[in-house]
């Protein structure tokens, strides 16, 4: 398989003047004709941007990055040897060519005169030590697990290195394209300041308060970046994200909530950006105990659920029903011929007498860690009640769920963040032995089915082999997804380039090389 | 004045004795929460493997007391130590925090104790008058609003609706005295509308309590106008007790105001201490445990000093 360079100048000038436009009547045309002109990029101008979160654990090294944050951050002073597009189909960035014979051995070029911050070149030395420090423990990486497939690399030439997987993965460009695996240096001692070859020099670092970044007049895509400058900071606290945003103190936004959508349509200076996303909170059913262990009880709650209410109430139609099946409908091996299963109480409590645990009681475990999830235990307990099955919401607290409540009871949630690629998401979150398997279910012949597509090149037969893989998940697995969520961010009108990149919000954390400010 | 030095050397040895036990039940109680900051740095990759290597780089596989007693000698000998979670010494990050804490105090006390002083005076020497009852009804439901409610209300109405102020406290680089006090505009009142209810209503007491004493009444009948009663007999009488009100909502201000800190993203030391406990970052967090106590103890101590210097009977002694 090869990834042979197409223009990405040329097409992503594309996509922005496309994006810009779906953009405009997401926001409901309030500024009519001048928005319509998106017209040419220009240079110059500085934006304030305010991300969720913020705290003195922000980190410059790529191989930590935890929050939406420290990924924006990452991206704006860091390229990776490739990139995502509006299709989460990875483009060549920083690599010229990236090919393989096998899937398992594979050679990347690089582009040549490309420079870091501090005037070094990039060799591929740099890309070497970038990529096997995230297997070594002290690195403490959040991509480890990704990376422990990287058996060894090996310098060909200063342009040129070869990259030998355990086993053979067809995603390696996608995999490289996520934030974790952007390039540094390769004398790189500490992470104070970070020296990178991308769109902006870190002028400023205070972990927790704010980071500053100027526009670097050497980034290898040129005429790019339009910015002078981009100020990041955090602001937790929903509303004052919102009244930051309203108030002019700050010109860009993520993670807003739906009910936040009015005030901001209402306003003349703002509007709101919707990018449809894999997101999904789930409800997750343990393999391993009664009764929940009961296939005929899992069925039923999965008729429980009520989606069309879900997403109605819960996201404000910010959503995509879902189909007990983390593959999102815009995903390429999306299975469309998959039949949607409907919210049919009377089936369940079918269900639930043939099993004999009608009348059961269980507490359901939801945390607002879980995005949504304690409005979603309400709506189901109700759904519950209605046919005799008594739910309890138990509302625990954010700090240590993940630790010491997900997964460990009979009935909770959990939240999945987007991933590049089906083959991750199937990797991290349902294959048998993975420790991120939620409901703990075991099935052999999906395993197998894994590894094959994984190795896949042929897309039809890749199709084909998810498509089996969700029928798998869609009857055999415990968790019940009712709702893929929306990323929803809000900007200045006068922040023009703006579109989504499903992988997250703020167009998938790469919003600082494509935006420019027309004020 | 002896006295008074015997005191304060007193005073200081408890306030380390007490510094002392504070960290201890910190450093237990911050202990038993579950997790550790290995696990909170891993998230949700804390694989086994993964937690027992970064547990053993950062020294946390010692036992407690053994890592409690490091921390202990490296405070003795000057070394706040160093903060797991991001990596940097506990000194410089509170350092870089702390002016911006003091300047909130600062500002704050600024405003709020002259103005609760006369209100609560006001409201003593016109007690039971309408006034007075005005007063008291406000100030009590000022401290009865919730502070985010405060602030959010003041957001909407000064920052989104009006644009007269900003919604966050962004002070510019060499920002003008007009820019300062813009940007500081809306958290300082949300924070005096906490602090000052206490300060009224203690003032008010203390100075009621004074009106009834005899000496009052024999300068009223040699016919010393109010005003010098109250500033030159009463308020060095009552200080004591209005001093220590203040000494308490100071170091409130300087360690407490978590919910201002959120809403305005402003990076001071109550979020940091938050950061701390959520991180398990225990260094960071014992540093500023220690830092909120010290400020209140050492407070508590001027109030007190105060309090003594402004009565002559004392004084003498």
């Amino acid at each position: 398989m090869r990834l042979n360079r197409q223009s990405p100048f040329a097409s992503l000038t594309r996509r922005q003047m496309v994006w810009s436009a779906a953009a405009t009547v997401a926001g409901g045309l309030i500024a009519g004709p001048a928005a319509a002109r998106a017209g040419f990029p220009k240079r110059g101008g500085r934006i304030r941007v305010a991300s969720v979160a913020s705290s003195t654990a922000d980190t410059l090294d790529p191989a930590k990055g935890a929050l939406s944050t420290d990924y924006v951050r990452h991206y704006m002073f860091y390229s990776g040897l490739t990139q995502f597009d509006a299709n989460l189909v990875p483009q060549l960035a920083l690599a010229d060519s990236i090919e393989s014979a096998d899937q398992a051995l594979w050679t990347i070029k690089l582009k040549h005169g490309v420079a870091f911050h501090n005037g070094k070149v990039l060799t591929a030395k740099d890309v070497a030590f970038s990529l096997m420090r995230q297997k070594n423990p002290e690195t403490a990486s959040k991509a480890k697990p990704l990376a422990d497939q990287f058996q060894g690399v090996r310098v060909v030439s200063p342009h040129e290195l070869q990259l030998q997987l355990t086993g053979p993965n067809a995603d390696l460009p996608s995999i490289l394209a996520t934030s974790h695996f952007l390039i540094i240096a390769d004398d790189t001692a500490t992470f104070d300041s970070a020296n990178g070859t991308g769109p902006y020099k870190c002028k400023l670092f205070r972990p927790g308060v704010r980071t500053v970044g100027v526009r670097n007049e050497n980034y290898w895509k040129p005429g790019h970046p339009y910015l002078d400058e981009i100020e990041l900071i955090g602001i937790p606290d929903e509303v004052s994200r919102v009244n930051a945003l309203l108030s002019g103190d700050v010109q860009l936004i993520n993670a807003v909530n739906p009910r936040s959508i009015r005030r901001i349509q209402a306003s003349a200076t703002n509007t709101v950006f919707e990018t449809k996303s894999g997101l999904y909170t789930d409800i997750i059913m343990q393999h391993r105990e009664l009764p929940t262990s009961n296939p005929d009880f899992v069925l039923a709650m999965k008729y429980l659920l009520d989606r069309d209410l879900i997403r109605r109430a819960l996201f404000r139609d910010y959503g995509l029903v879902g189909n007990d099946q983390p593959i999102p409908p815009f995903n390429r091996y999306f299975l469309a011929d998959l039949p949607q299963r409907p919210y049919d109480p009377e089936r369940a409590k079918f269900l639930l007498k043939r099993a004999g645990l009608l009348g059961v009681r269980l507490p359901m475990y939801a945390s607002p860690a879980a995005e949504g999830s304690v409005d979603m235990a309400s709506v189901l307990q109700e759904s519950a009640a209605n046919i005799g099955l008594r739910l309890a919401v138990n509302r625990v607290p954010s700090d240590g769920y993940w630790s010491n409540h997900w997964m460990k009871h009979p009935l909770t949630f959990g939240n999945t963040n987007p991933r590049p690629t089906a083959d991750l998401i199937f990797s991290l979150f349902y294959k048998s032995d993975a420790p991120w398997n939620e409901s703990g279910w075991k099935d052999a012949h999906f395993d197998q089915l894994l590894l094959e597509a994984r190795a896949e090149v042929d897309e039809a037969k890749r199709k084909r082999i998810y498509s089996d893989m969700q029928v798998l998940v869609h009857e055999k697995c415990g968790v019940g997804i009712p709702v893929f969520i929306s990323l929803i961010d809000a900007h200045d009108l006068r922040l023009k380039g703006y579109g989504g990149i499903p992988i997250g919000g703020l167009m998938g954390y790469s919003f600082s090389e494509y935006v420019w400010w027309d004020g | 004045m002896n006295t008074l030095v015997v005191l304060i050397a007193k005073r200081l040895g408890a306030a380390v004795l007490t510094l002392l036990l504070v960290s201890v039940v910190v450093f237990l109680i911050a202990s038993a929460l579950p997790g550790d900051a290995a696990q909170e740095m891993l998230g949700q990759n804390a694989t086994p493997s993964a937690v027992a290597a970064l547990r053993s780089q950062l020294g946390l596989d010692q036992p407690a007391y053994l890592r409690y007693l490091h921390w202990l000698g490296g405070v003795l000998s000057g070394n706040a130590g160093h903060s797991m979670s991001n990596n940097m010494p506990v000194s410089s990050l509170i350092a870089s925090r702390l002016p911006k804490s003091l300047i909130l105090v600062g500002l704050t006390s600024a405003v709020s104790v002259p103005f609760a002083l006369l209100l609560g005076i006001l409201s003593a020497m016109y007690r039971g008058s309408l006034l007075d009852r005005a007063l008291n009804i406000v100030t009590l439901s000022l401290v009865a609003v919730p502070e985010f409610l405060v602030a959010s209300l003041a957001v909407l109405l000064f920052a989104v609706e009006l644009r007269w102020l900003p919604a966050l406290v962004i002070v510019p680089e060499n920002a003008t005295v007009e820019e300062f006090l813009r940007a500081y505009a809306i958290p300082v009142m949300t924070l005096c509308f906490v602090v000052m209810a206490q300060m009224v209503r203690m003032t008010r007491a203390a100075v009621i309590n004074q009106l009834d004493k005899s000496y009052v009444e024999m300068a009223l009948l040699k016919g010393v106008s109010n005003t010098r009663i109250v500033l030159y007999h009463i308020i060095p009488n009552a200080i004591g007790p209005i001093a220590n009100a203040v000494a308490f909502s100071m170091s409130y201000l300087l360690g407490g105001v978590i919910i201002v800190e959120t809403i305005f993203n402003y990076p001071g030391l109550a979020s940091l201490m938050v950061d701390a406990v959520t991180a398990r970052d225990m260094p960071l967090l014992l540093a500023c445990a220690m830092l909120f106590c010290a400020a209140y103890l050492l407070l508590v101590l001027v109030a007190d000093i105060c309090a003594i210097f402004a009565n002559p009977k004392l004084r003498a002694r």
